[in-house]
């Protein structure tokens, strides 16, 4: 059983401060729905107003379509995942899945019978008996999860469950959770500021900045259609040059820059006569490409591994960043030269400014 | 409030709070205030209270700085206590300086083990202990006759006895602070010191008293008070020359029968010693929350 | 290096001196107990003796004073622990400025000398038409006990990570079941540890006692008149016996926190 959560232009302020304004959106029931923002966007508070543990000052959240105002976070079908994991260090494994359980009052054998269950689905079978500090870290997350789904939530709120792990267990992580979301069908609500963690696991994204919701998209859409500035340089490297629009026709927009007129897709806010900016992804800066073309200075050439990424500045003044496939590595200008890049219009966008 | 009641529900939040009230209100500030109702009304017969006389004045406090024997023992005892400290500090800080930055972690666990069952030990016992040392003709005297140290015993019951027994009562109350303060400079420091050349004495007084400062203000506070408020060290150890003030009191309640002058008394002792710890607390710029750790 | 070699040995000279000036009192007192002397002392030496025991073991007068000190303590533990544990709780939810000045005076009475704290609790109860007695000695002693409590609890809730309690309530757990599952399970060491340092700040107390005790006589106070009023080596076959006791307890308690922080 899953729960769609909808947010309906809910605020919080703390004393003078604003941490979230007016935010409205709605996770369907059995989504992988990421927040992701920079720290201190107010997304942490989102999901403790999900959660319960603080009543938001304005709009409402709803969760199954109930209103859950005045609901405290036992009251609701929500189960959450701590940053920390807050497992209860005195307690063993099983006694730590079965905790949501005993709250409501099951019988010990069936707690045990369940808790068993679980600790097969986490593949930890057999550590019921240990205590949570003996555990490895990706063990403690999943014991962690575990203890969340035992008590069957409508919606899993997880806050940024896998930032203490190492790079390499939470790439691992992350496949493991997306399977598990799927198995289970529970919404999931996860917050984190790993841009590619967000567009790695979600079905959708939230970008907030600021309290302020960004854009709610696809991990696809966000990345080629960014709604603002803010989203254009968040998610994904790009490269940013500033200038005036001159021309918006058929979806494409031309803009006069110091580095001379490009065309790109014609995105929000961009119309004819206002400053507006042209942001060109990396991968999309070809050597020597003749459409859109562009100079700048080079200054280093970072190998990485399957690209190359080249850094310098254009003539404007602006950085320069463009990745160069391993496979065309020939390609790559030297540092200390002076090169031109094109690119396809349909690969940059133009936002208006503001 | 909001914060309890959201923390742990209106049931056990007024528990804690009805409980913390009946503390704070009726075994603290309660108390107190009638103590010092006490001390500033005159000691009537029942049949007078109430009447003409019963009314508020500083005249018991004041027939302190006019008494000249308890006035005389007052001042006594507030230096005294401060030689206490003075004498406790000295023993000590060589000691909580070995502990913090010299001792292996095996000598520590021993010495502090070493250094903490004394105090694990009754003070009454404790000052008993010193009681049976000093004896006229107790072990200390002979020891000091048998290496020819001096010829006759010597009456330490006074004083001397007092001071002794006060120091080894509150060793603890000054080692800890310090210790725990010395404990946190870091080595590289002294080495640092060493290194650019400074003599072992400056190191201390440049690097690590500076350091242990609040630390050992701490232990100061403590002792003073503590020395200032004891009973049981002068009341064994002394002799009728060395009377402490806390004795004074004791004889306004239980022999002299004028509990408002004994209030008065014990509301000079309690205001001096508050007056100690906010002074030298101000003074060395630490706050109420590092003192009690 | 030569000087650095002096100050080494001045310093395991005066450690040397130090910890026998922690134990000589102690051990004398003990060892006073098994001479013959009436008076005692360690010299001169007039027999060897275990008569002092049984003199302490016969005195009816000790045993009901160590009665009253154990009924006080434990009476003592019974408020102090609730209370102080309570006190931790409530300061620690309360905003920063009511905390400062909430704090200073939860602590105000480890700053008051222990004889104001028995006058003023005995002034009170007079008003109130209570004189001394058990009672007030209980609550006296109770009175500054608390504060040990309180610090001790307010050392451990530290370090415990507030975000265990959202979890417990975010999987549907009470308030009530959140403090009794997760909490106080955390607290255990803290209480268990301030409920020993009750006992004996309890048992050990004379300054405050001396003022509330009535016509009661707990086991310091019989020790003290004893000192006055007619010394005699009973009284240091029970120091002995307290000492025996007490170290035997710490070493079992240090070693028992030991094995549990290894």
């Amino acid at each position: 059983m899953s729960h769609s959560v909808e947010l309906a232009g809910i605020g919080m302020t703390f004393g003078t401060t604003r941490a979230v304004s007016d935010v409205t959106f709605k996770v369907a029931a059995g989504e992988f729905f990421s927040i992701l923002g920079p720290s201190g966007c107010g997304k942490t508070t989102i999901l403790r107003m999900i959660a319960g543990f603080i009543e938001p000052t304005e709009g409402r959240v709803l969760i199954g379509e109930r209103d859950m105002a005045g609901l405290g976070p036992d009251q609701r079908p929500t189960a959450m995942i701590f940053q920390s994991l807050a497992l209860f260090p005195l307690m063993s494994v099983r006694d730590n899945i079965a905790f949501g359980l005993e709250a409501r009052g099951m019988s010990r054998p069936e707690r045990r019978a369940k808790a068993d269950d679980l600790l097969r689905l986490i593949a930890l079978e057999g550590y019921g008996d240990r205590m949570s500090g003996e555990l490895s870290g990706g063990q403690r997350q999943r014991v962690a999860i575990a203890r969340a789904l035992a008590v069957e939530p409508g919606v899993l709120l997880l806050d940024e469950p896998l930032s203490a792990l190492d790079l390499k267990l939470r790439q691992h992580m992350r496949a493991e959770l997306r399977a598990l979301q799927k198995r289970t069908g529970v919404t999931f609500i996860y917050i984190t500021h790993d841009q590619s963690e967000a567009l790695a696991m979600s079905d959708r994204v939230a970008v907030m900045s600021d309290g302020l919701l960004q854009q709610v998209a696809s991990p696809r859409a966000l990345y080629d259609n960014p709604a603002t500035p803010f989203v254009a340089r968040f998610v994904g490297e790009t490269n940013a040059i500033p200038g005036r629009i001159i021309q918006v026709q058929d979806g494409h927009a031309r803009i006069d820059t110091a580095l001379g007129s490009l065309t790109g897709r014609a995105g929000h806010g961009a119309q004819a006569g206002q400053p507006g900016t042209i942001y060109i992804r990396p991968e999309a800066l070809m050597p020597g490409g003749t459409e859109n073309t562009l100079t700048a200075g080079i200054e280093r050439v970072d190998f990485e591994g399957s690209f190359a990424l080249v850094h310098g500045r254009f003539d404007g003044g602006e950085a320069l960043a463009a990745s160069i496939p391993s496979t065309r590595l020939a390609e790559a200008p030297e540092p200390g030269s002076r090169a031109s890049f094109g690119f396809a219009p349909g690969h940059a966008v133009v936002l208006g400014d503001g | 409030m909001g914060e309890l009641k959201n923390r742990f529900g209106p049931g056990l939040s007024t528990i804690f709070v009805t409980l913390v009230i009946f503390w704070l209100a009726g075994m603290v500030l309660a108390p107190n205030l009638m103590m010092i109702d006490y001390a500033l009304r005159p000691n009537l017969p029942p049949q007078a209270l109430g009447g003409p006389e019963d009314t508020y004045s500083l005249a018991n406090i004041l027939y302190l700085a006019g008494e000249p024997t308890h006035r005389a023992i007052f001042f006594k005892t507030i230096w005294a206590s401060a030689l206490v400290a003075g004498v406790t500090f000295l023993v000590c800080y060589p000691i909580a300086f070995w502990l913090a930055q010299r001792a292996t972690t095996g000598q520590l666990a021993v010495a502090m083990l070493l250094i903490i069952i004394p105090f694990f030990i009754n003070e009454v016992l404790r000052t008993l202990a010193w009681f049976i040392i000093l004896a006229y003709r107790g072990p200390l005297n002979s020891a000091l006759m048998n290496i020819g140290l001096i010829d006759a015993p010597i009456r330490w019951q006074g004083d001397g006895g007092v001071l002794a027994a006060m120091v080894y009562a509150y060793i603890l109350f000054m080692l800890l602070p310090i210790y725990n303060a010395i404990e946190s400079l870091e080595k590289a420091q002294i080495e640092a010191a060493r290194d650019l050349g400074a003599p072992t004495w400056r190191i201390h007084t440049r690097v690590v008293i500076p350091h242990a400062k609040a630390g050992i203000a701490t232990g100061f506070v403590f002792t003073f008070m503590l020395a200032a408020g004891s009973y049981v060290a002068p009341a064994l150890l002394g002799s009728p020359g060395s009377r402490w003030f806390t004795e004074i009191i004791y004889n306004w309640f239980f022999e002299g029968g004028d509990w408002n002058r004994g209030a008065a008394y014990a509301l000079v002792l309690l205001v001096l010693c508050l007056a100690v710890v906010l002074v030298t607390l101000k003074l060395v710029r630490v706050n109420l929350t590092d003192v009690a750790k | 290096m030569r000087a650095e070699s002096i100050l080494r040995a001045m310093m395991a000279l005066y450690l040397g001196v130090f910890v026998l000036y922690l134990f000589a009192p102690l051990v004398i007192m003990g060892a006073a107990a098994f001479n013959e002397s009436r008076f005692p002392t360690v010299i001169p030496w007039q027999g060897t003796t275990l008569e002092w025991f049984s003199a302490m073991w016969a005195d009816a007068a000790m045993w009901r004073s160590l009665w009253t000190s154990v009924l006080i303590a434990v009476a003592v533990v019974v408020i102090v622990v609730p209370v102080g544990t309570a006190a931790a709780l409530v300061l620690t939810s309360l905003h920063a400025r009511a905390r400062g000045v909430a704090y200073a005076v939860m602590v105000s009475p480890l700053l008051t000398p222990g004889v104001v704290i028995g006058i003023s609790t005995l002034i009170l109860w007079r008003q109130l038409g209570v004189g001394g007695g058990i009672f007030l000695i209980v609550l006296a002693q109770s009175t500054f006990i608390i504060s040990y409590v309180m610090l001790m609890v307010m050392a451990r809730l530290q370090r415990f990570d507030r975000t265990q309690e959202e979890a417990a309530l975010g999987l549907g757990a009470s308030r009530m079941m959140v403090f009794r599952r997760v909490l106080l399970p955390f607290l255990r060491p803290a209480l268990l540890a301030s409920g020993g340092l009750a006992v004996l700040q309890s048992i050990e107390n004379y300054n405050t006692t001396l003022f509330v005790r009535g016509f009661e006589t707990p086991l310091t106070v019989f020790i003290a008149t004893k000192v006055r009023t007619g010394l005699t080596p009973a009284v240091n076959a029970l120091a002995l016996i307290i000492i025996l006791a007490t170290v035997i307890g710490a070493i079992a308690y240090e070693i028992a926190r030991r094995r549990k922080a290894a």
